[in-house]
């Protein structure tokens, strides 16, 4: 398995849409196959079409609010005494998360086909909440599906998904999480599709959608690239690029634009959520040799048992809480090109209380995953190596969780 | 021989009425429950679909997907359902099996295994929900080898080029989804509706046998009479529900609905 340069990742699959030949596809039920191509045939035009790439930018910009910033952590740098930390601040962008990329897409590849309606998933609810807001912005319907665990749990997104105007449809199947989320909705596109246009909110799902969130993403690293090279007057030589991986949307888009680049100048470190300390469940299928097999439509890595039955999963970050993980990671850890490990619940907690106390900045339980190891990682580097974590989503939705775990000045003091 | 699935088909016909398929999920509420509903529905249906439950179905409604979790909740294992297979088969041997599942559960058996497992317990036929066409080509053909139909899907949104390419590869036997929706959806569509589209696929090849399912019910069957086999698989497992949740027996009642389905469609 090799992976190609100057050819972006996401149109490295073959013509089935396995990337490696075995990663991905279109394991979809018939009625959806017409859909999914009409998708692909005014995804791959649009993509190359300059009039619609301008219009992209033309909402990044104005609306998204492009570029998010690019800030050296001085005070946990001087903490930490290793390497440089340095933060992209995602959580910047209009919503607070990364999500508004792929949804902003979605929602204008939506009017282009003429659909009326969108539906989308939602674990953290940023996915659900940042569809809403697009949603609204170009004029669709909007329904959002999301756990019934995670509507509890992520209560201040589900608020801002109904305020947008969006039904918010809660899944009482299975584990109520994530993965029963995105079951639920693409069933409701399967009855629909005639009519509806389906946002799947990561790097899963039918090859199309890995392939345009993937897309949408890495406007990430386009603004990363450019700020690196303004900071430093070009990329640094020793550079690692950390973040949270849980279908992979947010590592896939902040890593893309590296993808080139020797990975013993830019190496990607990809953290997984590996659950309670004390809980053999996880949400960590790369670090802990999870079997392929398929879910929502794409072979992956994905925690299942011996007869191929979908595992369920634990994790204090419900955004990071699915039991597989993007096609493109499969590809990414499997060519090598990038390295995957896990931070438990109670790691990403540290973390969280570290970088709330050092620095402005308040990243969300899923970077705080990535802040973790990262941290960990910084004390051993050389002061010229350039650690850039992407603080890709914020904590004000999380403030429930880190009150109940952390007490009440961990929410107020920020 | 020939596969006893076309030779149901010959007997429906014989007797001037579309074959009669049941979809009923194996290990639902039980092992041997789903064993014993299979046998007392024998009688009345030519064709037994035995579902193999899955934790993420992507196009199973609520009726299915609370069998299949009942199911597994009650610990099936894929080879607990080829024992059932093997033992329903003890009881008639004649009467042809399909699984109908999804394709991890047979992806994490082993293509080859899956199907040895298959001939050697008496499965007949094989519908694989997310493994459509042409991905499906070389699975089809490890099928053919064994002498299992590989069951096609075809979908109102299939398109007429599609459909005669998958027409030309397909075994003998295609199921056409009567409408866009999971199982067990309300039918949106006209009777009419659905089997003009049925007559435009049948028309590419009048020697394939086209079964219709999804949304069928005993409301509903007696309209559609004019197709080569009809398949009633959420009616059943909402029947299966309503008995458990009523205690009764759903094998009796289970019974006694697909004896009213088969009176409505002689």
């Amino acid at each position: 398995m090799k992976l190609k340069k100057k050819i972006p990742v996401i149109d490295q699959g073959n013509s089935l849409g396995f990337w490696g030949g075995k990663f991905g596809g279109n394991f979809v039920p018939e009625t959806l196959k017409k859909p999914i191509e009409d998708l692909e045939v005014l995804f791959n035009k649009l993509k190359k079409d300059k009039k619609f790439i301008s219009e992209r930018d033309k909402y990044f910009k104005n609306w998204v609010g492009a570029p998010t910033r690019f800030i050296k952590l001085e005070n946990l740098t001087n903490h930490i005494g290793g390497a440089q930390i340095w933060s992209k601040v995602v959580s910047d962008a209009n919503g607070g998360a990364h999500k508004i990329y792929n949804a902003t897409v979605h929602c204008l590849l939506a009017k282009r086909s003429g659909k009326k309606i969108i539906c989308g998933d939602t674990g953290a609810g940023y996915a659900g909440k940042m569809l809403s807001m697009a949603a609204k912005k170009f004029g669709l319907k909007c329904k959002i599906f999301m756990g019934a665990k995670d509507i509890a749990r992520q209560k201040p997104n589900v608020k801002a998904m109904k305020k947008n105007g969006a039904e918010v449809i809660p899944v009482y199947s299975g584990s109520q999480t994530l993965v029963d989320a995105v079951s639920e909705c693409m069933r409701f596109w399967v009855a629909n599709c005639d009519t509806t246009a389906m946002c799947v909110g990561s790097t899963v799902g039918p090859a199309v959608f890995v392939r345009i969130c993937g897309w949408s993403t890495s406007q990430i690293s386009r603004e990363l690239k450019i700020q690196l090279i303004k900071e430093f007057g070009s990329i640094p030589k020793k550079l690692k690029l950390y973040n949270c991986v849980g279908g992979g949307s947010s590592s896939f888009g902040f890593w893309n634009e590296f993808m080139d680049y020797d990975k013993k100048q830019v190496e990607f470190i990809g953290v997984e959520a590996g659950g309670p300390a004390k809980s053999k469940k996880h949400a960590a299928p790369l670090t802990y040799g999870s079997k392929i097999g398929i879910l929502h439509g794409a072979a992956q890595y994905v925690n299942q048992n011996s007869d191929g039955q979908i595992e369920e999963t634990e994790s204090i970050s419900a955004g990071l809480d699915y039991p597989g993980i993007s096609p493109l990671h499969c590809f990414l850890k499997d060519t090598k090109r990038a390295r995957y490990t896990a931070a438990s619940d109670e790691e990403a907690l540290s973390a969280y209380k570290l970088v709330t106390k050092f620095e402005k900045l308040r990243p969300s339980l899923e970077p705080s995953h990535a802040f973790f190891v990262a941290l960990k990682e910084a004390k051993k580097l050389s002061k010229d190596t350039v650690v850039v974590i992407n603080s890709c989503g914020d904590a004000y939705k999380d403030r429930g969780i880190l009150e109940e775990r952390l007490g009440k000045k961990y929410v107020k003091s920020n | 021989m020939s596969n006893p699935i076309s030779a149901a088909f010959k007997k429906a016909r014989a007797e001037n009425r579309p074959a009669l398929l049941t979809y009923t999920v194996a290990g639902d509420s039980s092992k041997k429950q789903s064993l014993d509903i299979l046998k007392s529905i024998s009688e009345n249906a030519d064709i037994l679909e035995v579902g193999v439950p899955h934790n993420t179905p992507v196009a199973d409604g609520s009726q299915i997907q609370t069998s299949a979790y009942r199911a597994i909740k009650k610990g099936i294992k894929i080879n607990d359902i080829f024992r059932i297979v093997r033992d329903f088969k003890k009881f008639d041997k004649n009467k042809p099996i399909i699984l109908m599942g999804y394709y991890n559960m047979i992806f994490q058996y082993g293509d080859n295994n899956f199907l040895s497992k298959c001939k050697t317990s008496g499965v007949n036929g094989l519908v694989v929900v997310d493994l459509p066409w042409p991905e499906n080509k070389d699975f089809a053909k490890k099928c053919k080898k064994k002498s299992i139909y590989f069951i096609q899907l075809l979908s109102p949104t299939t398109t007429s080029k599609r459909l005669k390419k998958i027409i030309q590869n397909s075994h003998p036997m295609n199921y056409f989804i009567s409408m866009l929706s999971t199982t067990g959806g309300k039918l949106k569509v006209s009777p009419r509706e659905i089997l003009k589209n049925y007559n435009r696929i049948k028309k590419i090849n009048p020697k394939k046998e086209i079964v219709i399912g999804f949304g069928i019910t005993g409301k509903t069957i007696g309209k559609l009479k004019s197709a080569d086999g009809l398949v009633v698989g959420s009616a059943i497992c909402k029947e299966i529900t309503r008995s458990l949740n009523s205690r009764q027996n759903p094998v009796t009642n289970v019974g006694k609905l697909v004896r009213k389905l088969k009176n409505k469609i002689k």
